[in-house]
């Protein structure tokens, strides 16, 4: 009965999507309505080959539901090595402006290829990790399959969705020019939708846990699901210009829509690459150790000191522009006194080997756990110190911010990323282990030389800059003009695209490795049966 | 089955829980984390106190200090301007010829007018000043509208061809796409290839002079050099502001170009047009 209702929504959509194509007022929103009509068709043809076919009637509710997330970290693997490709080519573009190609004007130049860079790496990599690693987490630690049946599915391919209209509206002109906001009005109420079925499966499974208490990874991935829903929704208010295209005017304006937007930008980082992969590392470092986590009192007052106080940080991103001086005041002081919290979570995660050093000569897994929780603890210092205005004045607009942006995404989020999927691989495929540790090794020592050159590389370059910007003669008149300092930049930005090289080639080698350890390395009988800890 | 961890002899107790094999210890918080994190704390206190910080319903507290963003640049900026407001003066009111041989004026608009030249004049031109296609090499000694420091300060002041200053530069090449048929274009293009190097068809220079004659001479003058009153250029120099192959020139006589530069008077001082003058002037081919 209900394939029947699902048909008729999905032929309705399906409809609908080609109605809404017919009568587009610019190309990427027909891009992005043939594609939800191909989609809704595809799916429609899927659910009418299936429906009343035999339903098979095996209980599952004592397994875990494992296909999702074996889809989830080949999606993570798969958007990885995507993100970092255009990245690296971008990264080619600045040095060598000819690679803007004539012919590629408007759709592959750097404008357009920054913003599907970003969300690539951000949304498409990190959201399929959070998810897929969250999926995984919340089923062991409470002891339950995920709750909602079919909805996991749902999030899952909901997701990849949100990120083909996103990119491919990217390419063809459609964005808000939020950062890391981009995606059009329609995009966003998709994504609004597949995240509340998400916080759904998440909540629901919490509920019916067999544990008795709930475990501090859950509730760094419960507060980062929670957060980014609302942050969102708020930064994304906008009213379309026609609902036949793409165009749309944000409700808040002028210096309150900033305002807004590094409210958002700023806890996009808080809690979609800091809190969520947080939730990461509790579950991923102490398996792996296989160690007891160092502190449970720790856990808990970083964690509502971490949440309480990154929601405010947002106004450092406005320093010496038209936001009022209070604002920035009260964003620089929470940003400082978020230093320690930030900490806590990489205390706990190095902490938690102690007893287990020696762990780092044989295990190159460990190592890269081990060096993402540096970078984090580099990054989340390195952040409130950026936040001080008088810091601020000198490293605002400068390159030294993407170094800053790069050593945590690159160094804390890519490399604990790596370390959950060289985990998880064997286990979800049954394999006995890894295909290979040595090309593990490979890419550690790859993306950490990667992840040095490109942070150092923009550390010299930004500082460099910015002092050339503020440099004056013995009468107060500027001295450079600022084609000179983006000529003096150029050797940092070869040295940089360089680094994306280098960390582009380890992330195809995983790949290359976790396609191998499925398809060759022994397999095991794997047991995915859901039994509470004792 | 969860694999129960390796405990150690000296290991610490743990909280009791247990999820998939993972145990908590029961450990403190580490002393100087928690000594660092209330010291932040103390400090963001003073911090809010000293700087303007806390909203009220009007307006939000100024901090002890008296300290704000807009406060601070006012103050650098009038400590600037009040160091330079006497050599600003004399260089505004100075007679323009004078201002090249007076050295101390001289040195100081060198670097007065090097910056307003970095900031307002380098996007076009070049930070180097070496022009680009449509914008004019400022550093050699072939001039549109003059080379003199009162003719660059005028072009600078008013601009060219702009709409909001009466006073701009103005003149208008007619686009002879209109005017002259196909051939003759060719042939005049061909001539004017002809005066500063090879023309693509030599044969038809002979009647481009006619053409040239009788249609470009009342600008560019008989023998070719230009009239800086109408900033027509020297076609005989080798010096191209468009470019001087086949297909720009003709491209040029056929719609003709427009060039257009901002007035800068009402957005710089007069000391700042002066100083960049100057310095435009002392760059290599001034007069």
């Amino acid at each position: 009965m209900t394939n029947y209702i699902k048909l008729v929504v999905l032929g309705l959509i399906a409809f609908f999507a080609l109605i809404a194509a017919n009568y587009a007022r610019d190309l990427a929103y027909l891009a992005n309505a043939l594609t939800v009509a191909a989609v809704a068709a595809g799916t429609f043809l899927w659910v009418l080959r299936n429906t009343d076919e035999p339903v098979s009637t095996t209980d599952l509710s004592g397994q875990y539901m494992d296909g999702v997330i074996r889809f989830g970290v080949v999606a993570t693997a798969f958007w990885g090595v995507v993100g970092f490709l255009v990245g690296t080519f971008i990264a080619f573009q600045l040095a060598f402006p000819g690679l803007n190609f004539e012919w590629a004007e408007g759709y592959a130049n750097f404008g357009r290829l920054r913003p599907l860079h970003t969300s690539a790496v951000i949304f498409a990599f990190g959201g399929n990790a959070l998810i897929c690693t969250s999926f995984y987490v919340v089923q062991r630690t409470s002891a339950a399959r995920l709750w909602g049946g079919n909805l996991a599915w749902f999030v899952f391919w909901g997701y990849q969705l949100f990120i083909v209209l996103a990119a491919t509206g990217y390419l063809l002109g459609a964005t808000q020019s939020k950062e890391y906001a981009e995606p059009e009005w329609y995009t966003d109420l998709w994504l609004t939708v597949v995240w509340l079925a998400y916080l759904a499966v998440f909540v629901g499974t919490l509920v019916k846990r067999k544990e008795p208490h709930i475990y501090v990874a859950n509730w760094f991935f419960l507060s980062f699901i929670i957060t980014v829903a609302m942050l969102h929704v708020v930064n994304n208010l906008s009213i379309p210009v026609s609902i036949f295209g793409s165009k749309s005017v944000q409700v808040f304006s002028g210096v309150q829509d900033a305002m807004t937007q590094w409210w958002y930008g700023h806890n996009a980082v808080g809690f979609f690459l800091t809190a969520g992969f947080l939730g990461m590392m509790y579950y991923f470092v102490p398996k792996q150790a296989e160690r007891p986590v160092f502190s449970y009192k720790l856990s808990i007052i970083h964690f509502w000191a971490l949440i309480f106080l990154y929601i405010w940080a947002g106004p450092h991103h406005l320093h010496y522009t038209a936001l009022p001086d209070w604002a920035g005041t009260l964003g620089m002081v929470f940003s400082i006194v978020l230093w320690m919290p930030s900490w806590g979570g990489m205390i706990n995660g190095l902490m938690t080997l102690s007893g287990a050093w020696d762990k780092l000569r044989t295990d190159p897994i460990i190592r890269m756990m081990v060096i993402s929780l540096g970078f984090y603890g580099m990054s989340t210092f390195e952040g409130p110190m950026m936040s001080i205005r008088a810091v601020n004045s000198l490293s605002h607009y400068t390159d030294w911010t993407i170094g800053h942006v790069h050593s945590g995404a690159l160094g804390w989020n890519g490399m604990i990323t790596f370390g959950a999927l060289y985990f998880l691989v064997p286990k979800l495929w049954a394999r006995e282990s890894l295909y290979s540790l040595r090309l593990v090794s490979w890419h550690f020592w790859l993306a950490t030389i990667g992840i040095i050159l490109y942070a150092a590389s923009m550390w010299v370059t930004g500082i460099m800059e910015g002092l050339m910007w503020r440099e004056v003669d013995a009468n107060g008149f500027l001295v450079n003009s600022f084609a000179d300092t983006v000529g003096a930049k150029f050797p940092m930005y070869v040295v940089r695209a360089l680094g994306g090289v280098l960390f582009l080639s380890g992330g195809m080698i995983m790949c290359y490795n976790l396609y191998m350890t499925v398809r060759r390395s022994p397999a095991v009988t794997a047991d995915n049966s859901a039994v509470p800890a004792e | 089955m969860a694999k129960i961890p390796k405990k150690l002899d000296e290991d610490p107790n743990t909280t009791g829980h247990e999820w998939d094999g993972i145990e908590e210890f029961d450990n403190p918080m580490p002393r100087w984390w928690l000594w660092t994190f209330y010291a932040t704390i103390v400090w963001a206190v003073g911090y809010s106190i000293a700087y303007p910080a806390w909203p009220g319903i009007k307006a939000a507290t100024p901090g002890l200090l008296g300290w704000s963003t807009r406060g601070n640049v006012a103050e650098d900026i009038a400590r600037v301007n009040a160091a330079n407001d006497g050599i600003n003066a004399k260089l505004a009111a100075a007679e323009l010829t004078s201002i090249p041989t007076d050295p101390e004026l001289a040195g100081y608009a060198a670097s007065a007018g090097s910056a307003v030249f970095k900031t307002w004049c380098a996007q076009c031109h070049g930070s180097g000043a070496a022009g680009a296609k449509g914008y004019p090499n400022l550093l050699d000694n072939d001039w549109l509208w003059g080379g003199s420091i009162e003719e660059i300060h005028t072009t600078i002041s008013h601009g060219i061809r702009n709409e909001e200053d009466a006073d701009a530069r103005y003149s208008e090449m007619p686009a002879f796409g209109e005017i002259l048929e196909r051939q003759e274009i060719k042939q005049v293009v061909n001539y004017v290839m002809s005066l500063s190097g090879t023309p693509k068809d030599a044969t038809l220079v002979a009647a481009g002079k006619g053409v040239f004659l009788d249609n470009c001479a009342a600008c560019h003058m008989e023998d070719a050099t230009g009239d800086r009153d109408q900033g027509a250029p020297n076609l005989k120099d080798a010096i191209w502001l468009y470019g001087g192959d086949y297909d720009t020139l003709t491209n040029t006589v056929t719609y003709s170009r427009y060039g257009v530069m901002p007035a800068w008077s009402d957005r710089l001082s007069e000391a700042q047009v002066r100083a960049v003058s100057a310095y435009v002037h002392q760059l290599g081919g001034g007069e």
